[in-house]
């Protein structure tokens, strides 16, 4: 399974067990991507931290 | 059984968890905090919404305010969860922390509390430079200041005060500690032991590996064990992340305390499968 990065356009191989929500590095350009759905895959630039984001 | 986990976006934390949960069929499910919505009266009050939820839900929203707040819902409504709304609460705020190390005497840092620039100044001269001031809500190093003199301290301030949110200007004055080679560490606490440790080693003064500091592992003496598992109990208990610096004389002091840990960096480091311990964990707080 396969899917396109939003940033660069490059082809980005999905693991068979991707969730939606997923984040997905792109290996071509680095930029950090979510998974927002499954059929058909979609990938997005995941959104920017939050002030109130961590552990 | 059924067990939910609380989250936001699926990261290789999440994904980890997940894939123990099913290895172990557990009947799972997720809560998405971008989602989901609470009739909170209904909760409170009547017993089949509240059997509608899992037996049990592991947090891990990336959003401390979300997490909070849904916590408590939950926890009011009689649903256990891992980790509880006073463990987020305390642990989600640094000065609550401070506070809760030390009415159970663990060893942290010397830390000083302050409302105006003028008056921050005042305790940061007190103390002496470098001091490191850090905003009460916060993570990943974000905000976190290393200041050397009194003209960085001056300019801090002004900033910090500016900025929109009234907790910015909770001064949180932290005694800086240097780090021998560069390390802290980062003990893991699950229950009432510490089940794994790692240095986290940076040539910044930050060693968040989320910022780059490189993870190896650390041997668990009694001492660290016994400090950690102060802290986490000190806190609440739980699945905690326990960050601590060695001091040059060789004592520890438990710098903060992490209720949604990530532990990615930590697993092939420490030989421990920190997943399934923490999914030991959270099975056992339904039964």
């Amino acid at each position: 399974m396969s899917a396109q990065c939003p940033e660069c356009e490059g082809t980005i191989a999905l693991a068979a067990d991707i969730l939606d929500g997923e984040i997905v590095p792109c290996p071509d350009c680095g930029a950090e991507l979510e998974v927002v759905s499954l059929n058909p895959v979609v990938l997005e630039l995941a959104p920017e931290v939050e002030e109130d984001w961590g552990e | 059984m059924r067990v939910g986990m609380l989250c936001s976006r699926i990261r290789v934390e999440e994904k980890l968890l997940i894939n123990e949960f099913e290895r172990r069929n557990v009947q799972f499910e997720r809560i998405d905090d971008d989602q989901t919505w609470f009739d909170l009266n209904a909760l409170q009050a009547n017993r089949q919404v509240r059997a509608q939820f899992p037996d049990v839900i592991i947090e891990r929203s990336l959003h401390h305010g979300r997490a909070l707040y849904t916590l408590k819902t939950l926890n009011d409504a009689g649903i256990p969860t891992v980790n509880n709304y006073n463990v987020a609460l305390t642990c989600g705020d640094k000065f609550l922390t401070t506070q809760a190390l030390l009415r159970n005497g663990v060893p942290s840092p010397r830390c000083l509390l302050a409302y105006t620039q003028e008056s921050a100044l005042e305790a940061i001269e007190s103390l002496g430079y470098p001091v490191v001031l850090k905003p009460v809500i916060g993570s990943w190093g974000r905000l976190v200041s290393k200041i050397n003199d009194r003209e960085a301290a001056e300019a801090v301030l002004e900033h910090r005060d500016t900025l929109g949110n009234y907790q910015h200007a909770i001064f949180y004055i932290q005694e800086y500690i240097n780090k021998p080679g560069g390390r802290d560490i980062r003990a893991f606490v699950v229950g009432d032991e510490c089940i794994a440790a790692i240095y986290r080693t940076s040539g910044h003064w930050i060693t968040n590996t989320a910022r780059g500091g490189a993870a190896s592992n650390c041997p668990i003496t009694p001492a660290l064990a016994d400090i950690c598992i102060g802290a986490a109990n000190a806190v609440g208990g739980g699945v905690v992340a326990i960050d601590v610096f060695e001091t040059a004389e060789g004592r520890y002091l438990v710098n903060e305390v992490n209720y949604t840990m990530e532990f990615r960096n930590s697993i092939s480091t420490t030989g421990v499968n920190i997943p399934e311990r923490i999914v030991d964990y959270v099975l056992a707080q339904a039964q």
